[in-house]
């Protein structure tokens, strides 16, 4: 099984991507566990996450903390806090 | 009636008001957000998660319908490449009474600005661009429904 990762705004700029997929990290794991892995990477990826007071999460299109638990979601969107209106 | 569009194509007030005056209440108030011009700015691009835009704002709308008696509730929110006076968003609420109307239209307005996923980018005459910073007066406008 998959989990789907899309990237919004200036998160995607920093990584240069606009999602992937990666293996499922499994139930327990939380949305800060897939986070450190992806800073882990390097490069864009620790950049985008250098700073998490300017990250949000969404767990199956649902706003969520970085630690909720993964579960059996299928998509995990990051971005940095919206600003439409 | 509970109207939402996200998308590209601009919206004609005049019609949006009159649908929800049609609707038999005493009341209809609205918001329109208008691209502000200024410190050299050309341009502004609106991006959105598609998947999850309208399952938000539809959230809010629920919400609105659930605090106050509404008969009508529109919101639209354009994306993509907006200019200074170009219309963003539009917020209209139709109930028996103003005091409904009005507040239930500030409450969408305050929701949609902190709640929904969308980030603008600006575009400036020099060259550069900034993605807009998340404002905390947005977080403090919330503080007033809770």
């Amino acid at each position: 099984m998959q989990l789907s990762i899309l990237y919004f705004a200036w998160v995607r700029e920093a990584i240069g991507n606009d999602g992937e997929a990666i293996d499922h990290p499994g139930d327990d794991a939380t949305v800060a566990d897939v986070i450190a892995a992806l800073s882990a990477r390097g490069g864009g990826y620790a950049q985008a996450f250098a700073d998490m007071t300017r990250v949000r999460a969404a767990l199956d299109h649902a706003f969520v903390p970085f630690e909720t638990p993964i579960g059996k979601a299928a998509e995990l969107a990051l971005f940095p806090p919206v600003t439409g209106g | 009636m509970k109207h939402i569009r996200v998308g590209g194509e601009d919206f004609d007030t005049g019609t949006c008001l009159q649908e929800l005056e049609a609707l038999g209440g005493g009341g209809v108030a609205s918001f329109t957000g208008i691209v502000r011009g200024g410190n050299g700015l050309i341009s502004m691009r609106l991006d959105h998660y598609p998947a999850m835009t309208e399952a938000q704002i539809g959230k809010i709308v629920d919400e609105a319908c659930a605090r106050w008696p509404l008969l009508g509730v529109t919101v639209i929110h354009r994306v993509g490449e907006l200019h200074p006076g170009d219309r963003i968003v539009f917020v209209g609420t139709a109930s028996a009474h103003r005091g409904a109307a009005l507040e239930s239209c500030a409450f969408l307005i305050d929701w949609l600005k902190t709640s929904a996923p969308f980030w603008k980018k600006e575009h400036f005459e020099d060259g550069h661009s900034d993605w807009v910073e998340a404002r905390a007066e947005d977080d403090t406008a919330l503080e007033r429904w809770k």
